[in-house]
């Protein structure tokens, strides 16, 4: 093996198929976009070149800011709640269900393979109030809070938690198997040592159980916080980005200007901002945990 | 053998009449066309073109066989960008439904939009076009006949004659009177107005109607060539008066949040006294199964004059729905005779099929048209001077922008002033 691996040749005949593929499937389009940021125009009345307008135009854009601020806040909410619900749903499985967890376990993961779309109209039904009351007005008016009943999708702020609400719900079944994976490798005997040591409960999940899980819970928080900023079929599927503007994320914002208003240059721009977000919040984790680590 | 000749010829030759005949009952000459080759593309939420046209080539192939119809469907949303993609490519079809306005203006200018006046003109069916379709079509696109009309449609108020009578409300005439009748209902407890702020455009339609109401039928044309500004007061009045409508709580408690089926649906349920909608609302008003307040219960009044103002004193906004373009560079001998065809047939089959109502003329009107396909006829008939819609001459991106932005200006998230600001600037790009 030794001798495969320090020829030259054979390594190139290992790694060229795989990176010849991601060139052209990832890297390639990554360029072609940001070439396209340097370009106004479209496919029918071609391209010109506009130096760096759409970056200055992205940055007097109000509604680029709506979108960026709508993002950021959604994904926060998201990740909060999506990973620390899945990271008490976990200890449930393994602390208090142990082995019969795998019917709750199924149940709480089951949404996460039900199509976006049919969630969404789930959810719009619920939350409806015309032409009847979905279930939450209804159970409002049915205990007297009138002041309560509202259309919760037609107003920017309860459009938001409304979206939450469905993300969390989607997705925190996924974050729970994700973290019982990491906590059923945590071994027995630590957490026995520790038990005999005295620790227990909140104590002995905050000083053995979160260092051990530390890695698993790291790397969820980064897939969820990526996965959030970038949330599209979610926002489509409910909302659309409305009412108005109010729950238009980054991607819906670039794909009605790259695919409905045909502004391809500056939807790219948008794209790059978007890129620079993620990369800039996954290396902020990145330098937190290392602080944390060291710490 | 001599003496079966001239049976024989007699016969021949009666065969050849009969054949000319039926050929031309079919609606061409005798002589066998080249086969046409008809491809279209058309958005998913309309199935009636592509299946009228389906069965009126058919009837064609026998004139000229091996005459073929295919369509592909996409969802509305993605039209532009596919016109778009397909356009780059060289790769339109025949027939393909139109996009934006300003997407329109791009592809004329790189030959990919036929002059269906010209078009027309050549082949001689320029008269097969209802007048008022073709001069509403040339007013959205430049002057130029860009589209064909598979619809053409009024627009106005639907309302339900009981609840008017109930309540003891006239017919309005004056957008003043639509407001007190609105308030008279909304204080007996009876939702005035159903509207979808979803779709944003009923919401935005009653802006636009209100400004051609106030400052004439020309008044969105200024905002194109940049004589006027949204901002201006005149037309901030008009959203103004809309968003008043709205924070009164007339369009119902949830018209943010309603699309365009459950708001049809509160008023075919009787659940709201009117309905500012296009005739293509006359499938539904005819179906019994949809309508529960029954055809006899549903009135039509067009859009009240606004007191004072310059607009035309019958307001009927007209449209040609969805139009559909010709890729000049499809436009084959063989396909310009299956054009010509289905402008000379087109109107009859639809109202025949579908009782429906298209821009091209019916040369033989079904008798047992239903009583609100009748009053649709009888008001585009009257209609002498139609005025578009709102966002009739937007570009994709302020039509996006208006249509979104009207539930929040429906609801009072947004002002007047704001609303308007937000088109503006769409619109100046």
């Amino acid at each position: 093996m030794d001798a495969v691996l320090r020829d030259r040749r054979a390594v190139v005949a290992f790694v060229a198929p795989a990176l010849l593929v991601y060139t052209l499937v990832l890297l390639a389009p990554i360029l072609w976009s940001l070439v396209y940021t340097f370009y106004s125009g479209n496919v029918i009345t071609g391209f010109q070149y506009v130096g760096l307008d759409n970056f200055e135009r992205l940055i007097h854009d109000d509604a680029f800011w709506t979108a960026f601020t709508f993002t950021l806040k959604y994904g926060v909410l998201v990740t909060v709640f999506q990973v620390g619900l899945g990271l008490l749903l976990s200890l449930m499985y393994v602390f208090y269900l142990r082995r019969g967890s795998a019917l709750v376990r199924t149940l709480v993961f089951f949404p996460v393979v039900l199509p976006t779309v049919a969630i969404a109209q789930m959810f719009a039904k619920i939350f409806a109030i015309a032409p009847q009351y979905g279930l939450v007005n209804a159970a409002l008016d049915a205990v007297g809070l009138d002041g309560s009943i509202q259309d919760w999708l037609g107003r920017g702020n309860t459009a938001l938690l409304v979206l939450v609400l469905m993300d969390v719900w989607r997705s925190m079944g996924f974050y729970a198997v994700l973290l019982y994976a990491g906590l059923v490798d945590v071994p027995e005997e630590i957490l026995e040592s520790a038990r005999l040591d005295g620790a227990s409960g909140v104590r002995l999940v905050r000083r053995i159980v979160l260092p051990l899980l530390g890695p698993v819970l790291f790397a969820s928080l980064i897939f969820s916080i990526n996965g959030t900023l970038k949330v599209f079929d979610t926002v489509v599927a409910l909302t659309n980005g409305g009412p108005g503007q109010a729950t238009t994320p980054l991607t819906l914002y670039m794909f009605n200007n790259a695919f409905a208003f045909g502004e391809y240059g500056y939807a790219s721009a948008i794209a790059t901002a978007l890129s620079m977000l993620c990369l800039m919040v996954t290396l902020a984790l990145f330098g937190f945990a290392r602080r944390d680590v060291t710490a | 053998m001599k003496r079966h000749r001239p049976v024989a010829l007699a016969l021949a030759a009666s065969l050849i009449a009969a054949s000319a005949f039926a050929a031309t009952a079919l609606g061409g000459s005798a002589a066998k066309r080249p086969a046409a080759k008809i491809d279209y593309l058309s958005v998913t939420q309309n199935t009636v073109w592509a299946e009228l046209l389906t069965s009126m080539t058919k009837t064609y192939a026998k004139l000229a066989p091996g005459s073929t119809f295919k369509s592909t469907k996409i969802p509305q949303e993605q039209l532009n960008q596919r016109i778009q993609l397909l356009s780059s490519q060289n790769a339109l079809p025949m027939l393909y439904n139109t996009p934006a306005v300003d997407a329109v203006a791009q592809m004329q200018k790189a030959g990919q939009v036929a002059d269906i006046g010209k078009t027309f003109t050549k082949l001689g069916v320029t008269r097969e076009l209802v007048p008022a379709a073709a001069v509403i079509l040339r007013k959205i696109y430049g002057n130029k006949l860009a589209a064909l009309p598979f619809e053409f449609n009024i627009e106005g108020v639907w309302y339900n004659k009981k609840i008017f009578a109930d309540n003891g409300i006239a017919v309005p005439t004056t957008f003043d009177q639509l407001v007190a009748a609105a308030a008279k209902l909304d204080a007996a407890g009876v939702q005035p107005f159903a509207a979808s702020g979803i779709q944003g455009w009923p919401i935005t339609r009653l802006v636009g109607n209100l400004i051609f109401g106030q400052l004439g039928g020309d008044a969105m044309t200024r905002i194109k060539t940049g004589k006027a500004k949204l901002t201006d007061p005149q037309y901030v009045a008009a959203a103004q008066k809309v968003a008043d409508l709205g924070t009164k709580g007339y369009f119902g408690e949830g018209v943010a949040s309603l699309d365009y089926g459950p708001a049809e649906d509160l008023f075919l349920q009787g659940k709201a006294a009117m309905f500012y909608m296009g005739s293509w609302i006359l499938g539904e008003l005819n179906d019994p199964a949809k309508n529960k307040i029954g055809l006899a219960n549903v009135g039509f009044f067009p859009f009240p004059r606004v007191v004072g103002g310059s607009g035309p004193a019958r307001l009927i906004p007209m449209n040609a729905g969805q139009p559909t373009s010709i890729n000049p560079k499809k436009l084959t001998p063989a396909n310009e005779q299956w054009l010509k065809y289905m402008a000379r047939n087109y109107g009859d089959i639809a109202m025949r099929q579908k009782g429906q109502v298209t821009g091209f003329k019916v040369h033989n009107p079904p008798r047992n048209l239903s009583s609100a396909t009748k009053l649709v006829v009888t008001q585009l008939a009257a209609a002498k001077d139609p005025v578009l819609w709102f966002e009739a001459l937007f570009s994709a991106k302020a039509t996006t922008v208006s249509q979104r932005n009207a539930a929040p200006l429906a609801t009072g998230q947004m002002s007047a002033r704001e609303f308007m600001s937000s088109v503006q600037d769409a619109i100046s790009g």
